[in-house]
């Protein structure tokens, strides 16, 4: 704790004597709110319009098969859509890339990596992340990690293409497809950059909040954006190691021979030598990652979201500890439930039994979450800006989404829908609308702390009406075609005839993926507008408890001129009777004869 | 196609921003143009009655996806675990509904009724042990019940007895076709190993092993494999490349078929292929679908193609893991009849030792 102590006491020029030139300004900077702008540029703006990209190219595949289209010839080129037709081997990369970059590079890097940088140091009352350094090189190499996948997309052979979880044989063998060749080495090289550097972040993420907070900061004064990232880091800490240790033996047997994962195989008229491996262990070994991950992603779309929500709703976030408390049973829980995905690979049934019995006991966690959430809006005063639509819109895919999990997390159940476009519809919702929900939320909240300016609010709404109606238009229908029969990451579902009724769901749906895929333009255009011509912001526009208000507008190195301030309260003495204004900064001391709030 | 597609879309897109646009810039009309986040007395207002819209667009999703698309799902089961695969399937659908009708009209009535005013003070509630208690033990009760139910069936479904008389069927999986091989007279499949494929000529296309004396009766049929009504069977699942996923929807069956290992799943089908064509909604599904076929069969014709054929239902086995290229079309087809005609298919196969002479 003492480094907490002398965080508060220094003033900061007393020990940082450094000129900033361009180069450690905007490109090698050490300062988290500039990492924080980098990581959001590099995984939002740019992997995530790839990642959109491509699933607007195979939905259209998927509406019109075996149909011409020019717009396949521009972006794959003579080879992968010769005469405008799609080849099934690009069609499955196309999804693999897509899942891999929705996933981690936006909204895992994206999101965690723009956020935890922008608001631990702000909202705990540090001068910056324990190590700066550190904290550069992970930014650096989650860049390395986004160029290799980006040239993954130009080799030869095409970029890896089965699937994003990446199961040998299929992996593991560049005679079974193509896309398991360079385009699969590049792909696990990349993420083993990725992997190091969430790695950096997550114990720099950790360091920070345990040793940095400001005097009075107690972590039961932590805004709950904070424990979300907090254990979001320590959940990555467990499991992303794992999926590295899969990655370097996948490496292994592709590379050198051994047979960790392979057994008994034959390929192209060639018995090929490897024996007594089994490809469910990898699958062991990616879950173990793969579902953390999926919190990995959540978590902080979900901290964001109680934050603006108890902002805006003028009222303190309802059930402060038990909110403390699901994130932790969730962190625990997440990392015994993966063999959920694994119900139909052969797994001993017991097996089975154990983790229906630990999936649906997360259940309880999630439900309690969100059952705080629509509390806490009761009896508010909501504000209704784009921040606070997008976070509603987050309880109600997050619901939506995470109530089909009472299927899939059974079982029993499992058996006729796994692997089927019931579980695009289930994942999409409560994973990536929620997370993606919660990013943009998180933007149009602290774009003022980014920016110094306010985003439009006209085209805010505007994207958030368009976003919400398409993503319902997009994958709740998804539910029915998975419900028919139908398995996931097929090329066409014409080689079925039983499968022709569903051709007209397919259209709508690839309908709505157009129109949401292109209002995304709008927050593109208010994003980038803004940063030039947005109204000046104010120091704290939402009228919000939480430090990083406190902070001048103006980025300086070191985050406060001055002493960084005490806090003496938790974050949300929102609307406290006897007092004056409905919001009460964490910095401002208890007045003569105040109660302290329980919570 | 595309340029028109392109087209529509961009236009609809256009049509809906400029809409919404102008429906945000009349209802701010006469207030100070300010378009900066923060929201106004009057966006509180907009915002908050389309919140309540919202809901009623979700609702609407629902009961039109329910509706007109309830008719696309699988036909009831044909096996006999599948009914209570979908008993507990619907049961796990009604609490769903249930919490997902009032979870989702509480959160968006209240966006809608305490849409902010000026001047109005929250109150300040910051927690409530005894609510917090209810809405946590209350799923935990709900859940535990499905947990128990869910384990019960799951585990009826896969510790099945390996009896005596239940017929054992080996499917086998390659990229991208699958194989059926039946254990012959014996009702014992003989050893195999993919060490074997090479051996006569390639004849030997699953993979026996020649020494084996169980293997020489057993038989191996490709595009379609049969199987006897009322009858228990027990797959015994095997891959010889990649991982592959035997899926059988109309029996709510699945299991993965791994490279070096055999997995198993069992059931017992109860309808025939004949008494299932008659199912009157697999009748209307297959006219629709014929339907469908008979309008793109004319495109087809006018552009001078041959038409497509006209579709009769057929249960299926397909492929419900990503194997490569062809993944989207591994299929076999599956035919369930009754035990005098599965014997009179089964003996018109060749055997093993017939095929390896
Ligand atoms: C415009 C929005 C999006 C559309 C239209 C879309 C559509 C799809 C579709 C149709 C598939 C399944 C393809 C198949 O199985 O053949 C898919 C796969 C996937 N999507 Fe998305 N998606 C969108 C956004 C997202 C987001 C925000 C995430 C973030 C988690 C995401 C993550 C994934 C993943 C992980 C897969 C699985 C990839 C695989 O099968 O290996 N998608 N997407
Ligand atoms: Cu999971
Ligand atoms: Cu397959």
């Amino acid at each position: 704790m003492s480094a907490a102590v002398n965080n508060n006491v220094e003033n900061h020029d007393d020990h940082h004597h450094h000129k900033e030139t361009f180069i450690t300004k905007w490109v090698f900077s050490q300062d988290h709110k500039m990492i924080a702008k980098q990581y959001f540029v590099t995984g939002v703006l740019v992997m995530g319009v790839i990642g959109v990209l491509m699933s607007l190219l195979f939905r259209i595949q998927l509406a019109w098969p075996e149909e011409s289209f020019s717009v396949f010839e521009i972006f794959l080129g003579d080879r992968w859509a010769p005469d405008g037709v799609m080849d099934p081997n690009i069609y499955l990369a196309l999804v693999t890339i897509h899942g891999t970059i929705m996933v981690f590079f936006v909204l895992t890097a994206g999101l965690s990596g723009t956020f935890s940088n922008l608001l631990i140091p702000l909202q705990i009352g540090a001068r910056d992340m324990a190590s700066g350094f550190l904290n550069m090189i992970a930014y650096w190499l989650f860049f390395i990690s986004s160029v290799i996948m980006v040239a993954s997309l130009f080799v030869e052979a095409g970029p890896a293409a089965a699937g994003w979880t990446i199961y040998p044989p299929l992996s593991a063998l560049p005679q079974t497809q193509p896309g398991s060749g360079a385009g699969m080495t590049l792909w696990l090289v990349s993420m083993a950059f990725f992997i190091a550097s969430s790695l950096l972040g997550s114990l720099n993420y950790i360091v920070t909040v345990l040793n940095l907070r400001t005097k009075g900061m107690t972590m039961f004064r932590l805004p709950l954006t904070i424990w979300a990232f907090f254990v979001t880091a320590i959940i990555g800490v467990i499991s992303f190691p794992v999926l590295l240790s899969a990655a370097l033996l996948l490496i292994m047997d592709r590379s050198f021979g051994t047979s960790f994962f392979l057994s008994d195989i034959f390929v192209q008229g060639e018995v090929l030598h490897y024996q007594g491996g089994s490809p469910v262990l990898f699958e062991h070994l990616f879950w173990f990652l793969g579902h953390p991950e999926v919190y990995i992603v959540l978590l902080p779309a979900l901290g964001i979201t109680s934050e603006i929500i108890a902002t805006n709703s003028r009222k303190p976030i309802f059930g402060y500890r038990a909110m403390v408390a699901s994130i932790l049973a969730i962190a625990f829980l997440s990392t015994i439930v993966w063999g959920h995905h694994m119900f139909v690979t052969g797994m001993n049934p017991f097996l089975g039994s154990v983790f229906t019995f630990t999936t649906l006991l997360i259940a309880i966690p999630s439900a309690v979450k969100a059952f705080n959430y629509i509390a806490t809006l009761w009896k508010g005063n909501l504000q209704l800006n784009p921040a606070m639509l997008f976070s509603i819109g987050l309880v109600s895919t997050f619901i939506t989404g995470g109530l089909t999990g009472i299927i899939l997390g059974d079982s029993a159940l499992d058996i006729n829908v796994h692997d089927t476009y019931f579980v695009v519809a289930h994942f999409h919702l409560v994973m990536g609308i929620s997370a993606l929900y919660g990013l943009f939320a998180g933007v149009y909240h602290w774009f003022p702390k980014l920016y110094g300016r306010m985003m439009n609010k006209t085209l805010g709404y505007v994207h958030f009406w368009i976003t919400a109606i398409g993503a319902y238009g997009i994958f709740f229908p998804m539910h029915f075609i998975g419900m028919a029969g139908l398995p996931r990451r097929y090329y066409t579902n014409t080689a079925f005839p039983y499968f022709d009724d569903l051709a007209d769901i397919n259209v709508l749906i690839t309908v709505f993926a157009l129109i949401t895929g292109l209002a995304q333009l709008i927050f593109l255009y208010n994003f980038i507008h803004s940063m030039y011509f947005g109204k000046k912001a104010e120091k704290n526009p939402w009228k919000s408890n939480t430090m990083e208000w406190t902070a001048p507008v103006e980025h300086i190195h070191g985050n406060w001129p001055g002493k960084i301030p005490e806090v003496y309260r938790w974050a949300y003495d929102y609307s406290k009777p006897g007092k004056k204004e409905d919001f009460v900064p964490q910095t401002t001391p208890i007045a003569k004869g105040e109660k302290i709030t329980e919570h | 196609m595309t340029v028109l597609l392109s087209i529509i879309a961009v236009t609809l897109l256009a049509i809906s921003v400029w809409q919404i646009t102008k429906i945000f810039e009349i209802s701010n009309l006469g207030a100070k143009k300010d378009d900066s986040q923060v929201a106004s007395e009057k966006d509180n207002d907009l915002q908050g009655k389309l919140m309540f819209a919202f809901l009623v667009f979700i609702y609407l999703v629902t009961i039109y996806s329910f509706v007109s698309y309830t008719k696309v799902l699988l036909p009831e089961s044909a096996s006999e675990h599948g009914y209570t695969y979908d008993t507990l399937l619907i049961i796990s659908f009604i609490i769903i509904f249930i919490v997902q009708t009032v979870t989702q009209a509480l959160l968006h009535y209240f966006a809608y009724k305490y849409r902010g005013i000026n001047g109005r003070k929250a109150s300040f509630i910051t927690h409530n042990n005894k609510l917090e208690l209810v809405w946590t033990v209350i799923p935990a009760i709900v859940l535990f019940a499905l947990i128990l139910y869910g384990m019960t069936t799951w585990s009826d479904i896969m510790n099945f007895d390996e009896d005596e008389d239940a017929l054992v069927v080996e499917l086998y999986a390659q990229q991208w076709n699958w194989k059926a091989r039946y254990a012959g007279d014996d009702n014992v499949l003989g050893d195999a190993n993919v060490r074997f494929l090479n051996d006569f000529d390639g004849r030997n296309s699953v993979g026996i092993d020649s020494s084996d004396p169980n293997g020489l009766d057993d038989v191996v049929v490709t595009q379609e494999f049969h199987l006897p009504v009322d009858r228990k069977v027990i797959f015994k699942i095997r891959s010889q490349d990649v991982l592959h996923s035997a899926y059988m929807p109309h029996f709510r069956a699945q299991m993965n078929c791994v490279p070096g290992m055999i997995t198993e799943f069992s059931f017992t089908p109860t309808t025939t292929t004949a008494d299932m064509r008659l199912n009157p909604d697999v009748v209307a599904k297959v006219n629709r679908i014929n339907k469908i076929r008979y309008d793109n069969s004319q495109e087809l014709i006018a552009k001078g193609e041959e038409p497509l054929e006209p579709y009769q239902f057929d249960y299926l086995l397909l492929c419900a893991k990503i194997c490569g290229a062809s993944h989207y079309n591994m299929q076999m087809k599956i035919v369930v009849e009754s035990e005098k005609d599965f014997n009179k298919w089964l003996n018109e196969q060749k055997t093993f030792s017939e095929v390896i002479q």
